[in-house]
């Protein structure tokens, strides 16, 4: 009687938990199929003619993944037959990329050089503004580039000498590799010679660093930026959506889209490259936590 | 009668025999498990160290992973591992051990069943929860009090790393000590100790195995985090130092994998290999701690 039982119990077991298993699995798929039906509409609205389908394959600089991964997703949600694709490898290789075929679309964090420029053309999609930012208690609310680079590079270590009180500078920055220090670090042109104090791998961790230091300097994406901190004038120059987009404000640089100009696009990145360029764009790009240059 | 006797018996027998199969598969995936994560540590991890030279990688004293001459010396952060280890389980033992003590053999019943839930409380809190209290309240408190310009520093993540190993020495150390036969402490007691004197000088040694199995679970949890103590160390590969920004072992590898690519990503994988078997041997030494414990 008893193994009867038992062994009714284990079968019960068994039972349930495939049980589990399916219903589990009916509930996952029931959200796959609604998800695209209920997008369906949107997609006929926004390409009503001709249904795009393919890769659109892009490649090139890491700073620009949160922008391409957003505007991928909206795009791809708009036409569910394209998949964007990225690989990062680097503002250099996306050059390269475009140049030689391997990726429809090449992304560069940096401007065309002369040399790069011939064959190619890049269409800036998005400004990346990259904040100064200090202690609220500190007195110092305005750096030229030259003492930005002075305190990167660590020949100058005291506030004092750059119109503050008498306490060392504490320098933040992100760890080896983030695209933000990569920026910071290009713009001001002190690769490989920035004296840290500190490295924290995401914005958040610089900004709470430097907001509970008060002889802390940092760097961070303009849109992350909070009322946590100071944000300094740079050359006399507020951070400003404004002011990225005029170009007054000098810690910036584009984000670029590269591509062939001898070779054909296929219509599949012709629509992402209008699509990232259009109004609509705007609000996904600023999300992404970078400016929209229109 | 006897026939349906006998068609149980090969129902029970046939069922008896697909339990065991499938017992067999669920213990083999752990095993299956361990040995892929070691065979692809091993593979991806021994190039690099062959491309940069095995002395050159664990010696070398410098690591800049992404400079444009990048150099790829891990000393400075085994040191730093091996002091913040060190350096917890110095204040982590005495503190886990005595908070035990109290646990096991002072407090009273109600006041013990009130701490125990606290610190089981406190192993639950994830590990990211001690790194952002660091952030804002240790490593500015470090700064304070050491007149420092900036606190983020070793002591930071050591004291960060004690706090995290307390619950698992303080836990372990009480069940040991509350495993120790009555009969020990009664003698102890009509030869004429003291009660104090009994528990330190009888039940304690008695437990010993116990509690060094603690202190080794400790370790290997100290020596494993990474995620608080990327928030508090500072995180610039400098040679150890209490008030120097360091960075651990575990801490490069979270950090830079993310954007890592060619040699680099290799050899975080090498460092993964080198952690690995640190963590191995942290095991073993577990193992044999626990051994010597049955013998007694």
């Amino acid at each position: 009687m008893k193994k009867i039982l038992s062994f009714i119990c284990v079968l019960a077991l068994c039972g349930a938990v495939f049980a589990g298993c399916s219903a589990a699995d009916a509930g996952s798929s029931a959200v796959q199929s609604s998800s695209p039906a209920g997008d369906s509409p949107s997609a006929a609205d926004g390409s009503s003619a001709v249904t795009l389908s393919g890769i659109v394959a892009t490649g090139g600089s890491t700073s620009m993944e949160k922008v391409i991964g957003a505007l991928g997703e909206a795009f791809a949600t708009q036409n569910p037959d394209v998949q964007v694709t990225y690989d990062p490898t680097g503002s250099g290789a996306g050059i390269t990329a475009a140049q030689n075929g391997t990726a429809d679309i090449g992304l560069s964090s940096r401007a065309l050089k002369e040399e790069e420029a011939a064959g190619l053309t890049g269409t800036v999609v998005a400004l990346d503004g990259i904040a100064i930012i200090v202690h609220p208690d500190n007195p110092v609310s305005d750096l030229s580039m030259e003492q930005l680079k002075q305190i990167a590079d660590g020949s100058v270590t005291n506030w004092k000498d750059v119109g503050g009180g008498d306490a060392e500078i504490v320098l933040i920055g992100r760890e080896a590799g983030s695209g933000t220090r990569d920026g910071f670090e290009s713009i001001l042109d002190v690769k490989d010679a920035c004296q840290y104090a500190q490295t924290q791998n995401a914005t958040g961790g610089v900004i709470a660093t430097v907001a509970s230091n008060t002889g802390a300097i940092g760097y961070a994406s303009l849109s992350a930026v909070g009322d946590s901190v100071k944000t300094l004038s740079v050359d006399g120059v507020t951070p400003t959506e404004a002011t990225v987009k005029d170009g007054s404000y000098q810690v910036q640089r584009p984000f670029l889209f590269v591509t062939n100009s001898t070779a054909a696009l296929s219509p599949q990145a012709q629509a992402f490259l209008a699509f990232a360029q259009s109004p609509e764009a705007a609000e996904i790009i600023s999300a992404a936590g970078a400016v929209y240059p229109g | 009668m006897k026939e349906k006797d006998s068609v149980w018996r090969r129902l029970s027998k046939l069922t008896e025999r697909v339990m065991n199969a499938l017992f067999f598969l669920c213990g083999m995936t752990a095993i299956v498990f361990v040995l892929l994560i070691t065979l692809y540590l091993a593979a991806a991890g021994i190039p690099a160290i062959r491309e940069i030279g095995l002395i050159d990688f664990l010696f070398g004293p410098e690591w800049k992973s992404t400079a444009a001459a990048p150099s790829f010396g891990i000393l400075p952060l085994i040191l730093t591992s091996v002091y913040g280890t060190a350096g917890a389980v110095l204040l982590g033992v005495p503190a886990g051990v005595l908070c035990a003590v109290y646990l096991a053999k002072f407090a009273h019943r109600r006041a013990a069943r009130f701490l125990r839930s606290l610190v089981d409380l406190l192993a639950g809190v994830p590990s990211v929860v001690y790194g952002l209290l660091g952030i804002i309240v240790l490593v500015p408190f470090i700064a304070d009090v050491f007149r420092l310009a900036s606190g983020a520093s070793l002591l930071c993540a050591m004291l960060v790393l004690t706090v995290m190993i307390l619950p698992s020495i303080i836990s372990i150390s009480e069940t040991a000590l509350r495993a120790v036969p009555q009969e020990y402490e009664e003698a102890s007691l009509a030869l004429g100790a003291t009660y104090p004197e009994t528990v330190f000088k009888v039940t304690l040694p008695a437990a010993k195995s116990g509690v060094a199995a603690g202190i080794v679970l400790g370790v290997g949890r100290a020596i494993g985090e990474a995620m608080a103590v990327m928030m508090v160390a500072g995180n610039i590969p400098n040679m150890p130092g209490l008030f120097k920004s360091v960075s651990f072992l575990t801490t490069v590898i979270a950090q830079e994998m993310s954007y890592s690519g060619g040699l680099q990503r290799q050899a975080l994988f090498s460092i993964a290999l080198v952690l690995f078997v640190f963590i191995m041997a942290i095991n073993f030494l577990l193992h044999a701690v626990l051994k010597k414990g049955e013998k007694r």
